[in-house]
């Protein structure tokens, strides 16, 4: 039924069309298997990298996957991710990845990451590149300020409440554990309140 | 997760992936795993090869996972608690429930208070005029001692289960498939089915996600699933449990470690009432309500004890109160959840925003709420992979003009916003918690590209900013600030082995270790970042980085694989699995066994030692076993069916009520409801294998597997409108349009409900105005209605119209 979707976007980076010819089709679009070669070539481009242990970081089914690099033992390399697989050792996905899972090292890779702080003065039309101490200085210049004018110690009733509720902190389930941990320190020291994750959605 | 929490203890999936394998059972509603958790679904082909488990599917779209289902149901939308409430008095009126695991292990004999009721809608102490219920008559009946009367051959007219055969009565085949548009045939095939699980030596697992969460009512309707669990004596069971699979790699966890009521752990964030930590503990730690009740949670002292020790180390001193009075504290009746949050913001009441890794505007709802909140901070920091829609949401009239022609340009917009790179996945370690409740710990790949920086570095050197200022300027309560523990070798940029240790937590003096959170104490000697994760980073390393392969009950547990909270159990509510002699209800899977002396197998979810009758098998509640009926919940102590917000009909057990009295709706002036007048359709959210959210259109292989967003229409409707597969159609709600393809199938057939002929539109939701690919985003039309107890927006069953274009 996918068929019957007439496909033209102009606004796209991509089309479907573009991605027909690629990796999917080794077999049949050659009318003989290249799997044998396949399998060589992906031997020989693994066989030098380094693998470190990681977990698939879109859904929660957990699968485990082995990051291959290369680079890391020569001198002044900067190491690149060259594979990503499943992890045969996981009880989960035992080697088996999603579509999703199976295109990390796209994500890794991806030419869209930032790569810079940027900034967007009030009023601008556009993003300015901007180094990070002259960000975090600003960062926390308007942090300060908003709790020095929002920060509740007592409230009406002469309570202890030692509060912010002007100044909000939302995210973290896609990052570990001990940054979430580390993000309620930031949190509770600052006395911000509002303070919400994905699992409310 | 706050449904399964009130009725069985804690809010987390109760089995796990692996054990699925284990069922001889399934059903899947609100859930789609075959497309959304794919390598997850593997283990229920597996229970199907292995142990010829049957397969139910109950959707409003023939899916993938309908597609391999031994029985699928369509249903309306938002209709899932008649349908589960349906199961409830088949299995009641039938008697194809296990009577004797519902006597020994649920609260079915105890007594409910002379007053309490159920009328034309509404539970016992509704008040018009405020809109809420006054809950004392949704109370047991207590001895002179304050534990529950119990009626142990449930007769009595006043005991839970007798309340509740009174309850679902009302829940007839007949009523079920007028309401939610099924046949009552297929009903009855799913309801025999399921049933099977009753037999003691069957166990039955249900499978739900986001197709369950998103409603009005959510936490009601998991709660009426657990029921059905309950009674079918699948709860602890190996093959059983309620399970939520959850769809960020680390929601789980993030949600372990605090929310905007909670600290980690699940310890209640402090309110103003409470002015003292004796005042605190007071308040927030359960008394038994049963004399054998285990109530586990009377450690409260000691969990909120060692998390003051770890937060503020040295300075929370037993004459301090461990520092109790520098946590903020919420007013008694203040809510600050994701729809409060934003209502605040676009009321002009906030300042600024800090986000980590989240995209409000493409999934709150309401999309122009998002906007127009945004527009109204000071100042916003997004920490982020890519360029998201928040980060750049003063763009979205110049991107997306169709859909924000009534938005301010750009040069209007006076927000100040931070757009800071961070590292992704691969070029950070730490641990993520999986649905299973594992804590799978990871190592950095590589450094993260260019300037970007690992998450802990980017908070690291933001506090020392701040805390730098306050020491310089001075300013607004600097104590709290900076008494906060922060000793890391490097603080500019923790160490996460560091931050791990410190959530496990160590003895205060010696700063060896602890094993687990048995050795937390109440006086300050020991530290614990989160009481439940204490045992996951030991003296004898990372338990979480661990890879054993051993399977000793040959069920999948995996004990040396990875870590699994609390203390490596693998099911919870495992003591269950076993009779009142402490032998297992099916020799065969046996999770758990008393051998006389102790208990073997899995970590049992009960002392190690007591013997099966010494307490109740459900060790996180006052009552010892688990909840049929549960005061906990804003709109009443049994589950009732109500009507989505926005609804094609009037509820046909009580018109009057139609819609959950106690929702909680917001009133802005983008807060806009729609009637069937106006959008006659209803409309569903889902998600495709191809995409994860609204990420993985910045990615290639995803973008050129799922180019475009579309709208999926049944061919019945599409005839009626003269619509083909490719023509452009227009969806609107009363809050905003999306534009797209038209997808015609027969996945959503018509439904004949109550004599009316209803038709559902499925809207994918990946898309966005920046990406590889765009297209409109989702929540343009979705509402600002929420599930009072969860704060869960309803993304499932609300009403739109259609145009062809």
């Amino acid at each position: 039924m996918w068929n019957e979707i007439h496909l033209t976007n102009m606004d796209s980076e991509i089309s479907r069309r573009s991605f027909i010819g690629s990796s999917a089709a080794l077999i049949t679009s050659f009318g003989f298997d290249l799997r044998p070669a396949a399998a060589a070539s992906r031997e020989l481009k693994i066989s030098r990298t380094t693998q470190t242990q990681s977990v698939c970081p879109y859904c929660a089914v957990g699968c485990s996957v082995i990051i291959h690099t290369l680079g890391d033992k020569a001198k002044n390399v900067k190491p690149a991710v060259v594979y990503i697989e499943g992890d045969t050792a996981s009880p989960i996905n035992r080697g088996t990845l999603c579509p999703k899972g199976a295109s990390l090292k796209e994500f890794v890779a991806c030419d869209r990451r930032l790569t810079q702080p940027l900034y967007r003065a009030p009023g601008a039309t556009e993003w300015k590149p901007m180094k990070w101490e002259e960000a975090l200085t600003r960062m926390a210049r308007l942090i300060k300020d908003s709790r020095d004018r929002g920060f509740q110690a007592k409230d009406e009733q002469g309570r202890t409440v030692n509060r912010l509720t002007n100044v909000g902190m939302i995210g973290g389930c896609t990052d570990t554990n001990e940054v979430n941990y580390l993000l309620g320190k930031f949190r509770f020291g600052l006395g911000i309140v509002p303070y919400e994750n994905q699992a409310r959605l | 997760m706050a449904s399964l929490a009130a009725t069985f203890g804690r809010g987390a999936m109760t089995n796990g992936w692996t054990d699925v394998a284990n069922a001889d059972v399934v059903l899947i509603m609100g859930g789609n795993p075959a497309e959304n958790h794919p390598v997850g679904f593997r283990f229920v082909l597996e229970a199907r090869r292995k142990r010829k488990a049957k397969v139910v599917v109950v959707d409003p779209r023939f899916n993938r996972t309908a597609a391999v289902a031994d029985v699928y149901v369509p249903i309306r939308a938002g209709t899932d608690i008649a349908f589960l409430g349906g199961l409830i008095h088949y299995a009641l009126s039938t008697g194809k429930y296990q009577a004797e695991y519902v006597r020994q292990h649920t609260t079915a004999p105890f007594l409910v208070k002379e007053g309490f009721g159920f009328a034309d809608g509404h539970f016992s102490g509704w008040d018009e005029a405020t809109k809420k219920y006054d809950k004392s008559s949704w109370e047991y009946e207590l001895d002179a001692q304050g534990f529950a009367k119990v009626d142990p051959t449930l007769e009595h007219p006043r005991s839970v289960f007798q309340w509740m055969k009174r309850h679902y009565a009302r829940y007839t085949a007949e009523q079920v498939s007028s309401i939610c548009g099924c046949s009552k045939e297929d009903f009855l095939k799913a309801a025999e089915l399921i049933t099977v699980a009753a037999a003691k030596d069957k166990s039955g697992t249900v499978l739900y996600a986001l197709g369950w969460t998103q409603h009005s009512h959510s936490v009601q309707l998991i709660h009426t699933a657990a029921m059905v669990q309950l009674l079918m004596g699948n709860i602890g069971m190996p093959g059983g449990g309620v399970n939520a699979q959850r769809g960020h790699a680390n929601i789980q966890g993030s949600t372990d470690m605090g929310a905007w009521n909670m600290l980690p752990g699940y310890l209640k964030l402090p309110r103003a009432n409470w002015s003292s930590l004796d005042e605190y503990l007071k308040a927030n730690t359960p008394k038994p309500l049963r004399p054998d009740s285990l109530n586990y949670w009377s450690n409260t002292n000691k969990f909120m004890v060692s998390l003051l020790k770890a937060y503020y180390g040295d300075k929370a001193t037993k004459e301090n109160g461990f520092g109790y009075d520098w946590l903020p504290k919420a007013g008694e009746t203040d809510n600050y959840g994701w729809g409060y949050l934003f209502d605040n913001m676009y009321a002009g009441k906030m300042e600024g925003l800090i986000s980590f890794g989240m995209n409000p505007v493409a999934n709150g709802p309401n999309t122009s709420k998002m906007l127009g909140g945004l527009g109204k901070l000071k100042w916003m920091i997004v920490a982020e992979n890519f360029e998201t829609e928040t980060a750049a949401f003063w763009k979205a009239k110049e991107l997306a003009q169709q859909y924000y022609a009534n938005s301010p340009d750009a040069a209007r917009i006076q927000t100040e916003v931070f757009l800071l790179p961070a590292a992704c996945f691969a070029e950070k370690d730490g641990a993520f918690v999986n649905s299973s409740r594992w804590l799978q710990w990871k190592d950095a790949a590589l450094d993260p590209p260019g300037d970007a920086l690992r998450d802990q570095e980017i908070i690291g050197r933001l506090f020392a900013k701040v805390r730098e200022l306050y020491a310089k300027e001075g300013g607004a309560a600097p104590e709290p600030l900076q008494s906060m523990s922060w000793s890391y070798a490097t603080p500019s940029a923790p160490s996460l082995v560091e931050v791990a240790r410190e959530v496990n937590g160590r003895e205060a003096a010696s700063g060896k270790q602890l094993s687990g959170f048995g050795e937390l104490k109440d006086d300050g000697s020991t530290a614990c970042g989160n009481w439940l994760y204490s045992g996951s980073f030991t003296e004898a390393g990372n338990m979480m980085a661990r890879r054993g392969q051993e399977d000793p009950t040959a069920l999948g547990l995996y004990p040396n694989y990875s870590w699994s909270w609390p203390a490596n159990r693998r099911i919870l509510y495992n003591r269950a699995a076993a009779d009142a002699g402490g032998q297992p209800w099916d020799a065969t899977r046996a999770s758990l066994r008393w051998t006389g002396t102790r208990w073997t197998g899995d970590t049992p979810d009960y002392k190690a030692d007591a013997a099966p009758d010494a307490n109740g098998s459900f060790i996180m509640l006052p009552e010892g076993v688990a909840k049929l009926f549960t005061p906990d919940f804003a709109e009443g102590p049994f589950p009732e069916h109500y009507e989505p917000a926005e609804s094609p009909v009037e509820n046909a057990l009580h018109p009057q009520v139609s819609f959950n009295p106690s929702a909680k709706v917001f009133h802005s002036d983008l807060d806009k409801i729609g009637s069937v007048k106006d959008y006659p359709y209803v409309a569903i959210t889902y998600r495709l294998t191809e995409h994860f959210h609204y990420w993985t259109k910045h990615i290639a292989s995803s973008s050129q597997l799922q180019t475009h967003f579309f709208v999926e229409l049944p061919d019945e409707l599409a005839r009626q409108k003269d619509i083909k597969s490719g023509d452009r159609v227009r969806v609107s709600s009363a809050r905003g349009k999306v534009e797209g393809q038209a997808l015609v199938t027969k996945r959503m057939r018509g439904m004949d409900v109550n004599g009316k002929r209803i038709y559902h539109v499925g809207l994918p939701i990946h898309w966005g105005f920046l990406g590889k690919v765009s297209g409109p985003l989702i929540n343009n039309l979705t509402a600002s209605v929420f599930d009072p107890n969860s704060g869960t927006p309803e993304y499932k069953g609300f009403l739109v119209n259609l145009e062809k274009l």
